[in-house]
């Protein structure tokens, strides 16, 4: 590379680096006082986008005023919903535990994509460029657009302004303050109410700021949600949780790093072709997962002090009584009378549930037994999918046999990334987890000769003995029953003893003689593995996979199910999946906005039972046992 | 000087889940008093404490700060009303300076409590003064604990809960910390303190409860809870 060309890629870099600065620097100080994970911030930020592009096409294209008015007036909308959403959701749930948080954030993420939808339709929308910087100033005989100059000063100016008011100001002084111990803070005498608000106004309107710079460098589109959290949480985790001059300095690495894979392009190594420019999807997770190894802080943070007044203890495990093992029984009778119906596509509708349910299934066990909150499960799901089916197609190994590949697939990929993972807890460890899924998806994604790339792998049948849908049903119940009951196993066996204790107390569980990270590693992986054999089970059941199998968007589906049922109990995530897989399935055979639907179901549920179905009516059950004792 | 209840807890009880902390618990502090709350560990003085400042909610009995029910109040109103609440662990914020711990604390001047600046603070601890931009994680505990009661002396209370401020403190630090106290009853603030600490006790306050499980068992002046050795024997010796 000649040096014009590194002067170059670095500028682009800088400029690339700006408005995830600002996306990240409003996840970081959402985060800091409230300790919500917002995924919907990415959504924000796409509204951002959405929103400035209207006003300018409003504005007028070429009015100067117009244009940066657009900007401004986005933001500040993007703000005043971030104060709606704080407002009438998030401030019920502050005291619920933090997954459910997760869970309100993920629902909004899903309200709002098809509230933009609905707004600005499926096609992707660009704007005009900047009025008044439109031209290109030469460097070193390359042309570098003057807007990016802009948005190079933008970055530093922002980081400036956030410092001052960070440092300066009462109101920042407090937020500091409320960061390390928002309890006490109340009980100076300060209204919290007020502080989460506008905090949330802060943080918002960042990430619309973020959006709408980009107007004239990329397309407003409806991907850009998930795309975008998932970089801004590899920002904010790089640069450490909280620390706004960690986002900056974690954007700027980042940002660069792209820059220069784009920049390198195509190197022939040893004669084979090394393309740095595909490098670029995965490069930013390489990055976070090295620095989170290095430094499990991340490069400017600290060890997150607990937040006090919402740590939830999780109440120990029951042994089910009769009532429970029942309720089972009915279940399984009805499974399997469900055939004699002759409705093919119940048929179909139970096998995507109970296919489901074990995924969720294993996600509940690393999340609830293990606590080990995973954001990138969809991994394992895919890598079993994608372990079955090139045993299938490339070895042509029977599907008898390629099934068991899925698992061991899955195993072995949750042994390398766990060994990483582990290593982690809390929100480091789930960001961790999304970053390696990232790396798996991205890999699938662009391998076009191994693994199809976007178009994904077709044709795979099912032995002939099990082309009959009946057939078919009955085995793949039977493993889906299988995995859950050896979870269920393994949770009430002394292994699943240790990772609770481990859970409660790492460093109790560590002075009596446990090696607790061995444990989790082990727990990671046997979820992992059970994970791809439910991803196996699916690829068979549909006959194509596609990367899907593996994107972000199953893992959220994975983690929504698992919240929606309820964490604390082991039949949260049976009734997790199957209302979700139902209502997903329900809802979209009638309407294109299923996923708004399905996000205000959500929303409802989070604010009606903080824990959960399956909890709530654990909860309901109690409370009549309590009261038959009363009686008595 | 008046006779009437600054501070009236009547009947209150406490839950910690299933766990009953409080039983019918009932005291109070009048104007300008010195009142203890002793006991032993887990005797539910903290609650007690965390109950009248809200951050604890009361499942039973009334909480009365002059004249105004107080017990459904969020802890920041409760602070606005001229209640300071001095916590055991002392919840500096570590990242904050000395200056800044002291300005999360500021609320407006209130009529009948003592109007507390910075300045005024630092001649009350003169340590404090000369660390003004030390970061609250890098004090001493002494040093931490005269921050937190400055902290909360920024809100210009007129009652102050000090939650077991002796605890942990260098006998020549607390000798300082009683003295600290009576110039706070000088000023005219009311002061309810929680403690194990008899010796330290009995240099400070005017009258005393004693806490067990969750229940009154004693209330007198300090001077008979002095004289009385079997009540001492009882609920107070380890």
């Amino acid at each position: 590379m000649s040096l014009s060309n590194i002067v170059i890629q670095f500028l682009n870099g800088l400029a690339g680096a700006s408005s995830l600065f600002l996306v990240a620097a409003g996840l970081s100080i959402i985060f800091g006082v409230s300790r919500i994970v917002n995924f919907a911030h990415g959504s924000l930020y796409m509204l951002g986008i959405y929103i400035a592009y209207s006003l300018i096409e409003f504005f007028g294209r070429s009015s100067i005023l117009g244009f940066w008015g657009g900007v401004l007036l986005a933001a500040l909308i993007v703000g005043l919903i971030g104060v709606v959403i704080e407002m009438v959701i998030l401030r019920r749930i502050y005291r619920a535990p933090e997954l459910f948080q997760l869970l309100a954030t993920f629902a909004l993420v899903l309200v709002i994509k098809d509230v933009a939808l609905y707004i600005w339709g499926a096609e992707d929308l660009l704007g005009p460029r900047a009025p008044g910087l439109r031209g290109a100033v030469q460097v070193f005989g390359r042309r570098l657009p003057e807007y990016d100059l802009l948005l190079i000063v933008i970055g530093p100016v922002v980081l400036g302004l956030l410092w001052l008011l960070m440092s300066r100001t009462r109101w920042g002084t407090l937020v500091r303050a409320a960061t390390q111990d928002r309890e006490m803070v109340g009980a100076l005498g300060v209204n919290q109410t007020f502080l989460f608000t506008s905090v949330f106004f802060l943080g918002a309107f960042l990430a619309g700021l973020g959006g709408a710079l980009q107007v004239p460098r990329e397309p407003a589109q409806l991907m850009l949600d998930l795309t975008v959290i998932s970089d801004a949480f590899v920002v904010v985790v790089v640069g450490g949780m909280g620390s706004i001059g960690g986002a900056f300095l974690a954007a700027l690495l980042i940002a660069q790093a792209k820059a220069f894979c784009i920049g390198i392009g195509d190197v022939v190594v040893f004669g084979t072709t090394l393309s740095f420019t595909k490098f670029t999807l995965v490069v930013e997770f390489v990055i976070m997962a090295i620095v989170l190894v290095v430094r499990p802080w991340g490069l400017l943070g600290k060890p997150q002090a607990a937040q006090r007044g919402s740590t939830m203890v999780e109440p120990p495990l029951h042994p089910l009584g009769k009532t429970f093992w029942s309720v089972v029984l009915g279940l399984v009778i009805l499974l399997a009378v469900a055939p004699l119906g002759g409705d093919d596509y119940l048929l179909v509708l139970l096998v995507d549930i109970a296919i489901f349910t074990l995924f969720a299934g294993t996600l509940h066990f690393l999340m609830g037994p293990a606590g080990m909150v995973s954001f990138g499960h969809a991994a394992y799901f895919g890598l079993g999918c994608y372990g079955a089916a090139l045993v299938f197609l490339k070895l042509k190994l029977p599907m008898e046999l390629a099934i068991f590949a899925g698992p061991l697939a899955a195993g072995l990929g949750a042994l390398i990334f766990g060994w990483f993972c582990v290593r982690l807890s809390g929100v480091y460890l789930a960001m961790l987890t999304l970053a390696f899924a990232q790396i798996a998806w991205s890999v699938v994604f662009q391998w076009d000769e191994f693994t199809g790339g976007s178009n994904g792998l077709i044709g795979l049948w099912p032995s002939d003995w099990l082309k009959d849908r009946t057939v078919l049903y009955f085995v793949i119940l039977a493993f889906c029953v299988g995995g859950m009951a050896f979870i269920w196993r393994v949770v009430h066996a002394p292994f699943g003893y240790v990772l609770r204790a481990g859970r409660d107390s790492p460093l109790r569980a560590d002075a009596i003689g446990i090696d607790v990270r061995r444990f989790q590693w082990f727990g990671f992986a046997i979820a992992g593995a059970l994970a791809g054999l439910s991803g196996a089970l699916f690829a068979f059941s549909k006959g194509s996979i596609s990367p899907e199998t593996l994107a972000v968007s199953r893992s959220v589906d994975g983690l929504v199910m698992v919240l929606l049922g309820g964490v604390q109990t082991l039949t949260g995530p049976v009734a997790g999946a199957a209302v979700f897989t139902w209502l997903q399935d329900e809802i979209a055979r009638n309407t294109e906005y299923w996923r708004a639907i399905l996000g205000i179901t959500i929303l409802v549920i989070v604010l009606a039972f903080p824990q959960g179905i399956a909890g709530f009516v654990k909860q309901m059950m109690t409370r009549k046992g309590l009261l038959k004792e009363v009686a008595a | 000087m008046t006779t009437a209840a600054m501070l009236k807890i009547t009947g209150l009880n406490t839950y910690y889940g299933r766990a009953h902390i409080l039983s019918d618990l009932s005291l109070e502090a009048r104007r300008g008093e010195v009142v203890v709350l002793l006991g032993r560990n887990g005797a539910g003085k903290s609650t007690t404490m965390k109950s009248v400042i809200g951050l604890v909610a009361a499942a039973r009995g009334t909480i009365e700060f002059e004249g105004e029910r107080i017990d459904n109040l969020a802890p920041y109103r409760i602070a606005r009303l001229g209640l300071g609440y001095v916590p055991e662990e002392r919840r500096i914020f570590t990242e904050l300076s000395v200056m800044e711990n002291l300005e999360v604390g500021r609320q407006s001047p209130r009529d009948g409590a003592p109007t507390w600046t910075p300045d005024r603070l630092f001649e009350l601890f003169p340590n404090l003064g000369r660390m003004k931009d030390r970061p609250g994680g890098r004090m001493s505990g002494g040093e931490q604990q005269m921050l937190t009661i400055a902290r909360t002396l920024m809100g210009n209370p007129r009652l102050i809960l000090l939650d077991e401020p002796s605890e942990g403190l260098a006998p020549v630090i607390v000798e300082q910390m009683a003295k600290t106290i009576l110039q706070l009853k000088a000023e005219g603030l009311t002061v309810l303190l929680s403690e194990q600490n008899l010796h330290f006790s009995q240099m400070v306050a005017d009258r005393a409860y004693i806490i067990e499980k969750g229940r009154i068992r004693y209330q007198g002046t300090m001077a008979e809870l002095s004289a009385d050795a079997a009540v001492r024997e009882q609920y107070l010796s380890v």
